[in-house]
């Protein structure tokens, strides 16, 4: 059975969702949705174990070989974003349960866990496929339900957040498919490793740089890349906290994998960063979120809002790791994904967490949250660190690595950015922690207690990950640093 | 005059861009919420145009075999572009969905009026 | 609903060489164009122009929104569940030809149950899209 596990990874999920559509009560498609979950990450393990003794691990869809039929390539990068995906999730079910119960109604929350399912599919489809096409129907699949799931959000302005998610989402999309369909033509297959062998015959053609473009700018919509990000605040801001949270831990971080796979796999270093420019525009563009982003989540008032402009920011950190494309570099980004997924995760987690006892995410609201609900604020100031990179936390490390790489290059104004940008996100991290700690409790919150245990420790994991991964880096850096590796040398 | 045998040969693809880009038009001008959502389904309608289109053989048939027939169009741009017609019909269904929807919460779907009750609140 | 004569009639006239058409279409998928995807809509689409012409109750009563709640999974499962049988069976998932004793058996009973899911589940969204967009606003 374990030579179908790339195939039960994908399969597994959708099933649930169906499954847990026709049940129809809340708390059993809750069941299955964390019995699958928890799966997930097992089936992840089991195939890194394969990856890491035997290889990249290829599994043909219907019995039909690649590159005629779909190919399921599970190789260091892919099994790297399967535990990326399928870990938060795992952690994170518990802390659905009584979330979705405050915020969504009963007779819908069969269907949100229904279209978790279905997103998680769609997930750890893309990290799957090695089909270029597949690709595609895996993005859509995972975008449409957290359309769904976002505009299941009780403020109406959810419905609008959702709405713009879709319609910038289906253009970066459909940027997507021009890509694929421009290179499909040129290269008459869509196996992304038999595309990877014959662009050699074609390079530097100008359908091959429109194709490249075209893919830059799609993907780049998807993860919200600096200028491209007007979606994700609202979106973040106005969904449920468990949508929140998994897709801030998950999905953007898809769609940079998906990114680093055709620039690296497909296309090739030479192609990207030395014939065109790609590297000087991430650059660029990285600089600016990690300001421009990090600027912005210091005026706002709504925390979960503020989070979102940080999860921008953050991108640039990852997008400036692909830009250098040195070893250390890649590494940095790579091992960036990992963390912040982990961070992100625990920091929308706790205001989830304090979301479901006090109602909603406007700062005024934390006034005294400190006292009132210690362990969990205590968790986001934990988690909140991270994200500033101070050392002993998982963010230290992927700052680390960005900063080495950047001074190997001898751009140490890119070191003073990042200093400056951490700098910044302790004013926004700061400003929280002020008013939780040091401003007496309004009258409605002087009565809140603790978050429940089943928030608590979802919360606790994932700070204890991101501490863990602060101090002993063994195996987040091994393996960002093997799957950096097989990029660099274009995966062949 | 070779240059405009190249425009004339390749008529498709100019079709393709003309959609392609009066749709992406159309979403970024237009305030209207359905309306917004008719150009993202022309732009996504043209990139369909962009895979059938040099799937097409001259003189070729559908790829079934039989007597006397020999040249075959290629079918997997038509199953690709199946799947995506699939996508786009959800897609424009959710969107309508969401229409009505934002509709029944603020009353309009002019994108300005929205954005003006928001600011308010 | 007005009493329209004409249009009933000749609904009714209609409706039921649609679902042939649909299911013409369905089952010759294995021989030349066609198959689940346009049978679907060929199927919804009968029940929609019911809905049309005899009110969104009526067509109701024939074809509930539970059921058509039910059909959508229910055919994505029927093809997922193909896929998991082949996947039993020792073949790889949704490799048909471990189904049956021969090759071209196997193959065409994969095909027909995949197909039959596909035309369930389509015929599903179709239906519930019309079902949602219809029955607001009253």
């Amino acid at each position: 059975m374990t030579a179908h596990l790339p195939a039960i990874m994908v399969v597994l999920p959708l099933f649930a969702a169906l499954l847990a559509s026709l049940v129809r009560r809340g708390w059993a498609a809750w069941a299955i949705a964390f019995a699958v979950s928890l799966a997930m990450p097992v089936i992840a393990f089991t195939m890194l174990i394969q990856v890491l003794s035997s290889g990249p691990i290829s599994y043909a869809m219907g019995g039909w070989a690649p590159p005629i039929g779909i190919e399921y390539r599970i190789d260091m990068l892919s099994v790297f974003m399967l535990l990326l995906v399928s870990v938060p999730a795992a952690v994170m079910m518990p802390f659905a349960r009584l979330s979705v119960m405050s915020e969504i109604d009963d007779d819908k929350q069969a269907w949100f866990y229904s279209m978790y399912l279905l997103c998680l599919a769609g997930l750890l489809g893309i990290a799957s496929t090695g089909d270029a096409f597949n690709a595609f129907v895996f993005l859509e699949i995972s975008s449409l339900s957290s359309y769904a799931m976002i505009a299941m959000g009780r403020d109406r302005r959810a419905l609008l957040a959702a709405y713009q998610y879709l319609i910038m989402g289906t253009i970066g999309a459909t940027f997507y498919v021009i890509a694929v369909g421009l290179l499909y033509v040129q290269t008459g297959t869509l196996n992304m490793v038999d595309m990877a062998g014959r662009l050699g015959d074609i390079a530097a053609t100008r359908p091959l740089f429109a194709a490249i473009a075209f893919l830059t700018v799609g993907v780049s919509l998807k993860f919200a890349l600096f200028p491209l990000h007007v979606w994700l605040p609202n979106a973040y801001a106005y969904a449920p906290s468990f949508t929140t949270a998994f897709l801030a831990s998950t999905a953007t971080k898809t769609a940079v994998y998906l990114i680093l796979r055709y620039f690296y796999f497909v296309f090739g270093i030479g192609l990207v960063f030395q014939v065109q420019p790609i590297s000087d525009i991430l650059l660029i563009l990285s600089l600016a979120a990690m300001f421009a982003a990090s600027t912005v989540a210091v005026f706002q008032d709504n925390i979960k809002r503020m989070l979102a402009y940080s999860s921008v920011a953050q991108i640039g950190y990852i997008t400036l790791g692909i830009g250098i494309a040195s070893m250390t570099g890649l590494t940095g980004g790579i091992v960036h994904l990992f963390n912040h997924a982990l961070i992100k995760g625990a920091l929308f987690v706790a205001v989830g967490a304090i979301v479901y006892r006090t109602g909603n995410g406007r700062i005024e609201n934390f006034a005294g949250i400190g006292r009132r609900m210690p362990l969990t604020m205590a968790g986001f100031v934990a988690a909140g660190l991270a994200i500033i990179g101070v050392p002993g936390t998982a963010g230290f490390i992927s700052k680390w690595y960005l900063a080495l790489a950047a001074l190997e290059k001898g751009w140490w104004w890119v070191v003073l950015a990042l200093v400056a940008s951490s700098l910044i996100s302790v004013v926004y991290i700061g400003r929280v922690v002020e008013a939780a700690y040091f401003r007496e409790p309004t009258a409605e919150n002087a009565k809140v207690g603790e978050a429940p245990p089943s928030m608590l420790i979802p919360l606790w994991l994932l700070v204890a990950a991101t501490i863990y991964f602060g101090i002993d880096t063994s195996l987040t850096v091994d393996i960002a640093g093997r799957a950096a590796e097989a990029l660099l040398a274009g995966g062949r | 005059m070779d240059l405009l045998q190249d425009v004339i040969q390749h008529y498709n693809q100019w079709i393709t861009i003309f959609l392609m880009v009066s749709g992406l038009y159309i979403v970024v001008a237009r305030g209207n919420m359905i309306k917004k959502l008719v150009g993202l389904s022309l732009f996504q309608t043209s990139v369909y145009l962009l895979y059938i289109s040099p799937g097409k053989i001259l003189g070729g048939t559908a790829p079934i075999i039989g007597e006397g027939f020999s040249v075959y169009s290629n079918v997997l741009p038509h199953v690709l572009i199946l799947t995506a017609i699939v996508v786009g019909v959800a897609t424009l269904a959710l969107g309508l969905a969401l229409v009505v929807r934002i509709n029944e919460a603020f009353g309009t779907i002019e994108e300005d009026e929205i954005f003006e009750m928001i600011s308010e609140e | 609903m007005r009493f329209d004569l004409i249009s009933r009639v000749g609904a009714k006239l209609f409706l039921p060489f649609i679902l042939l058409f649909g299911l013409y279409v369905q089952f010759h998928g294995d021989f030349g164009p066609g198959g689940g995807f346009q049978a679907g809509v060929i199927a919804a689409a009968m029940i929609i122009l019911y809905a049309i012409i005899f009110g969104l109750p009526a067509a109701q009563r024939v074809v509930p929104p539970l059921v058509v709640e039910i059909m959508i999974p229910l055919g994505v499962m029927i093809y997922a569940g193909t896929g998991i049988a082949a996947l039993l069976k020792g073949g790889n998932y949704l490799n048909y030809s471990t189904l049956g004793h021969d090759q071209v058996h196997a193959q065409e009973l994969g095909i027909l149950l995949v197909e039959l899911g596909v035309l369930i589940t389509v015929a599903g969204t179709m239906i519930a899209i019309f079902y949602a967009f219809a029955g607001r606003g009253r």
